[in-house]
């Protein structure tokens, strides 16, 4: 059914329907709105599932570990510390290989504190061992949770879905929430490839030493390689199923002529498309690769997509390595390994809740790149600090000089 | 085309509620339309942004509105700031909640590059308070832009004020909706009178 939905609200529509039996959250912004309707239902037995508020991110990860191992299809959202803050948990669920289905509600990490959406979160946990999917629209985040559990369910292994925080957790959009028929039709019951069950005792995570830790890991490895098919299979199945293009590994827009490719992740490929839109109408040859599994890395798909490109790619970046750029544009390099690599550059954009406006794309695709930019950067602001560690040696706090000379005693709200 | 509207009040006063209202009023009419907050902490009382766009295609971008077609001044205390009406065009519509007509606003001066018929000022906080008995002015604040831009219908606006509230709280919100409608479009049809004769 279409509807006027906020982002956080359809998202956890769409989880009720995929039937999970514990769920166990901590809140934290931007994810709060997704468990804080979720237990809502719950109480209204609307939904029936075990709601466990818990004490900390860690528990609730742990939670959902056990639910899990217990055979319960489990699920729980969190953003930025808390994701950070559950993080030994996070790698147990992996390493366990636990169908557990979370939302990041993708925030900024501090010091200093900053509650606004970039990617630095769920980058932090990009080797944890879970897929990650992220969502372009509030309609793919409600698809992609679907698709989710049937993925995680069918692997046996853990699924992120990552949605920005605020951008679409907190926008009132137009949304297709299927019904509940539509979504048991797509999603089997949940049949666990491992369950902790009293009448046929097994042990869940015990020890292994070097003679098959390798081993073990590389199960792991061959399971994500496993995983690229079945996302593509899966998204192709509900297309099929709901009528509309969620999920899969990339896509791609009007990329068959292009001169230059720009990649991107999550709710920015809107804007970018935008962008994309204004510059092919003033005649320059460009398109768009929107990566939606970043976790197995589809590096075939994204070879595939950027074949034509003869002249540059651009990976706008909601993310910063420091000492090192762009965490995406590094997996882009590997994956184009071999071949005559056209130019490759990094934009890190959107740090902290920056908006990322068509002005600023359009005026930075239209200029000769850095292999790394800052997009927007107060170069000033910047300079200003600088020069002020240079001139004392117990200059103070970078951030809180920074604020006071934009004149601004506390961060800006709104 | 696009139509983009930007809402200022504070902390608690319904500016995001008000966004969303618009959103799902233009929905029932088959348009795209996005609203959202201006991301911050929430605090009572502190200046707020939200934001609603509406078009006849999918919205793609995500991006906050920094050129706005109309504005929605949910709270008259914030006129004194300079950024409030950063990006309205020349052909741009204002509805301020107020009693107090532009020229006591101190916005005459501010008005004159403007089409004079699409500034407006609005008492609808008193008409909450009439209708709902609480001075939230958001519902009332879209009866009036719907009487001033018609970029949604009164009916709309009635309808999504009904799907998002029950009982009284429907009741008095939609009734002070149509009060602010009634208002908003009296008030454009004596100014449109005044131009006349002025010409």
């Amino acid at each position: 059914m279409l509807k006027q939905i906020e982002g956080s609200r359809a998202v956890a529509e769409a989880v009720a329907r995929c039937r999970p039996q514990v769920i166990c959250a901590y809140p934290i912004t931007p994810q709060t709105h997704i468990v804080e309707a979720l237990s809502a239902m719950v109480k209204k037995e609307e939904l029936n599932a075990e709601f466990l508020n818990v004490e900390s991110e860690f528990a609730a990860m742990s939670v959902a570990i056990g639910a899990s191992a217990a055979g319960a299809r489990a699920y729980t959202a969190t953003a930025s510390q808390g994701l950070l803050y559950m993080s030994e948990a996070v790698w147990n669920a992996a390493g366990l290989g636990l169908p557990i289905v979370m939302t990041v509600a993708n925030r900024a990490i501090g010091a200093p504190i900053n509650i606004w959406n970039d990617h630095s979160d769920a980058m932090s946990q990009r080797d944890a061992g879970w897929l990650q999917l992220y969502a372009e629209t509030n309609q793919e985040a409600l698809d992609l949770h679907i698709q989710a559990f049937r993925i995680a369910e069918e692997l046996s292994v853990p699924v992120m879905v990552c949605m920005d925080g605020f951008l679409l957790t907190h926008a009132s959009e137009r949304a297709d929430l299927p019904d509940q028929a539509q979504v048991d039709a797509f999603l089997p019951r949940y049949e666990p490839r491992q369950v902790l069950d009293p009448a046929e005792p097994v042990s869940i995570g015990a020890m292994v030493g070097p003679e098959a830790f390798t081993e073990v890991r590389y199960l792991a490895y061959e399971r994500m390689r496993q995983a690229l098919g079945v996302i593509d299979a899966t998204a192709a199945e509900f297309r099929a199923a709901f009528g509309r293009d969620s999920g899969g590994l990339v896509r791609p827009y009007l990329t068959e002529d292009a001169e230059t490719i720009v990649v991107a992740l999550g709710s920015v490929l809107g804007t970018i498309k935008d962008a994309v839109d204004e510059l092919r109408a003033a005649g320059m040859k460009i398109g768009v690769l929107g990566i939606t599994t970043f976790r197995p890395f589809p590096a075939e798909a994204v070879r595939e997509a950027l074949r034509t490109v003869r002249q540059r790619i651009v990976v706008i970046e909601r993310a910063l390595a420091p000492g090192s750029g762009g965490i995406v544009t590094a997996d882009i390099r590997t994956a184009l390994a071999g071949r005559l690599t056209p130019h490759i550059s990094t934009v890190i954009a959107g740090l902290g809740g920056r908006a990322v406006t068509r002005k600023s794309l359009c005026a930075l695709l239209q200029a000769e790149l850095e292999p790394l930019t800052f997009l927007d950067l107060d170069t000033g602001l910047v300079d200003r600090e600088l020069a002020r560690m240079r001139a004392a040696r117990r200059s103070g706090p970078s951030p809180e000089n920074i604020l006071r000379d934009l004149g601004i005693t506390a961060s800006r709200i709104g | 085309m696009m139509f983009q509207v930007r809402f200022h009040g504070r902390g608690g006063q319904g500016v995001v509620t008000a966004a969303e209202l618009l959103a799902s009023a233009a929905f029932r009419e088959d348009r795209h339309a996005q609203a959202f907050p201006s991301f911050g902490s929430e605090r009572m009382g502190a200046p707020v942004m939200s934001f609603c766009r509406i078009d006849d295609q999918p919205i793609r971008t995500h991006e906050p509105v920094t050129e706005p077609d109309a504005l929605i001044i949910q709270d008259p205390t914030l006129l004194h700031q300079a950024e409030l009406f950063q990006g309205l065009g020349r052909d741009g519509y204002m509805l301020v909640n107020s009693a107090k007509d532009f020229g006591e606003l101190g916005l005459d001066e501010f008005a004159r590059g403007f089409h004079r018929d699409r500034l407006l000022a609005v008492p609808a906080s008193a008409l909450a308070l009439t209708h709902l008995r609480r001075p939230l002015p958001g519902a009332a604040l879209l009866g009036g832009f719907a009487a001033l831009t018609w970029a949604v219908s009164l009916d709309s606006v009635l309808a999504a004020i009904d799907e998002k509230f029950t009982g009284t709280v429907a009741e008095g919100n939609a009734a002070a909706a149509r009060a602010a409608f009634a208002f908003v479009r009296d008030e454009r049809e004596a100014l449109t009178r005044k131009a006349q004769a002025h010409a």
